[in-house]
């Protein structure tokens, strides 16, 4: 019988490894799984790549990771938040490195890394600062770059509801990076509000199929209110 | 004369927004765009995070925190409005299926090149966002921004000095003095505001600009800032 739900968030993020390139779902702070990111302190885990859209808050998530000194380095679109980031002050000092790619070739690069493809090319960011010693191809007459896969040791995500076999439904503007991430990873562990019985979710329903999913863990929602959201 | 201010260089692009369009609105004074569609147009919002069919900004007790736009902030949809994942939206992002990316914008050049993403500043880590994705992936890009700086510069320049978003993207720019157009014979300029005459708007352009024979003043009804 498959039942990918386990019972404690250790358990979900167990076997991370130094070094690992861990995907992190969630369009922004205000929507990260981080309880998840922070059970990666209990593991040890450190020199940790961290793939997320943004770089997280202040305290929460990612945030809590930069501040343990376990992050080596983050890829991402955009490494700000309303209210400020921790991040800030450890690229200051150099301690956290930053690689800053388009938000769609970062979606785009791990949709590549999650179906087997090399790679792509892409007008995105040629002839700018973001493009500059990346290969370059005349594809009809216009320069595009070549933007490699990107696949996780581990990805976070978030999710709505999940069934035992992993199936996931995902809460309007919640879906964003956690499917393409889930796919992408070789160990996918999702976050979600509530488990809910095989055969719950009608067929057609489903955002991530529990194939590309592999620990499901329930943690309490996040607050209604939206003004105490991180 | 008196500067259109932020909420009346939104309804002054609002205007060229036509019926059935499919946009993106970007931050700053694009978002303030909704507000100012005329009624009688069916224009279709699309937000980067995820949605297309977006609505106004809910009431405080009407917030649904899981449904927020690309700067996260409580929005809404409207009937018919769906959701979708990330490779989905920037798919339809950079395939050319939006007709109009509406944004903010630091410079544009001449050639319309875009700089609004990165001031160069090496104390700030640059943040890209969805920017550039927009910029080479809207079939038309429309800048709204102030015509100068803060401390009266010129932000319509022959060469952008930050670093580019994109080259040659930028149809349209709508200012708080003009609408100007790029056109491969150069700025052409559609609109002024009253009371301003062309060798005073050329003062604070650094790029050429020529008139268009069309021209005529901007009647902007009176709008507060809001923002």
């Amino acid at each position: 019988m498959i039942d990918k739900q386990v019972a404690s968030l250790e358990e979900a993020v167990a076997g991370a490894k130094d070094g690992a390139t861990v995907l992190v779902g969630g369009f922004s702070a205000g929507d990260e799984p981080a309880a998840l990111s922070e059970a990666l302190l209990s593991t040890g885990a450190r020199d940790l790549t961290i793939v997320n859209n943004g770089v997280g808050g202040l305290a929460r998530g990612i945030a809590a990771l930069i501040a343990a000194h376990r992050v080596r380095k983050i890829v991402c679109s955009y490494p700000r938040f309303v209210g400020g980031t921790a991040f800030a002050s450890a690229y200051k000092s150099g301690e956290v490195a930053l690689e800053v790619v388009p938000q769609g070739t970062i979606s785009e690069r791990l949709r590549a890394g999650a179906a087997g493809l090399g790679g792509f090319y892409t007008k995105v960011s040629a002839g700018t600062l973001l493009g500059e010693g990346k290969e370059t191809r005349i594809i009809d007459g216009e320069p595009y770059v070549f933007e490699h896969p990107i696949k996780g040791d581990m990805a976070l995500i978030g999710a709505q509801q999940a069934d035992r076999w992993g199936n996931l439904v995902m809460r309007h503007s919640r879906r964003n990076f956690n499917p393409v991430m889930a796919m992408a990873a070789a160990v996918s562990v999702a976050q979600v509000r509530e488990m809910v019985p095989l055969g719950h979710f009608h067929p057609d329903q489903i955002h991530c199929q529990g194939i590309f999913v592999d620990r499901v863990v329930v943690v309490d929602p996040e607050p209604k209110n939206w003004s105490a959201r991180p | 004369m008196t500067p259109l201010n932020r909420n009346q260089i939104a309804w002054r692009a609002a205007q060229d927004i036509w019926d059935g369009a499919y946009v993106n609105l970007g931050v700053g004074i694009p978002s303030l765009i909704p507000d100012y569609i005329p009624k009688d147009r069916e224009v279709v919002l699309q937000a980067e995070v995820g949605i297309i069919g977006m609505g106004p900004t809910p009431k405080p007790d009407a917030v649904d925190p899981d449904i927020f736009n690309a700067s996260t902030q409580p929005t809404s949809f409207v009937p018919g409005g769906s959701t979708f994942d990330h490779t989905d939206s920037f798919l339809m992002i950079r395939g050319g299926h939006l007709d109009i990316a509406m944004l903010g914008a630091f410079e544009v050049s001449e050639k319309g090149d875009l700089a609004n993403w990165n001031t160069g500043d090496p104390a700030t880590a640059p943040s890209v966002g969805g920017a550039m994705d927009l910029a080479v992936g809207a079939k038309a890009i429309r800048v709204l921004m102030e015509h100068t700086t803060k401390d009266g510069k010129p932000r319509i320049l022959k060469q952008c000095r930050y670093p580019l978003t994109a080259a040659h993207c930028v149809k349209a720019i709508y200012t708080s003095l003009a609408v100007i157009d790029v056109t491969p014979r150069g700025l052409v300029v559609r609109e002024t505001i009253p009371d301003l005459d062309f060798a005073q708007l050329q003062a604070v352009t650094e790029a050429k600009l020529t008139l268009s024979p069309d021209w005529r003043v901007i009647e902007a009804p009176a709008i507060a800032v809001t923002v």
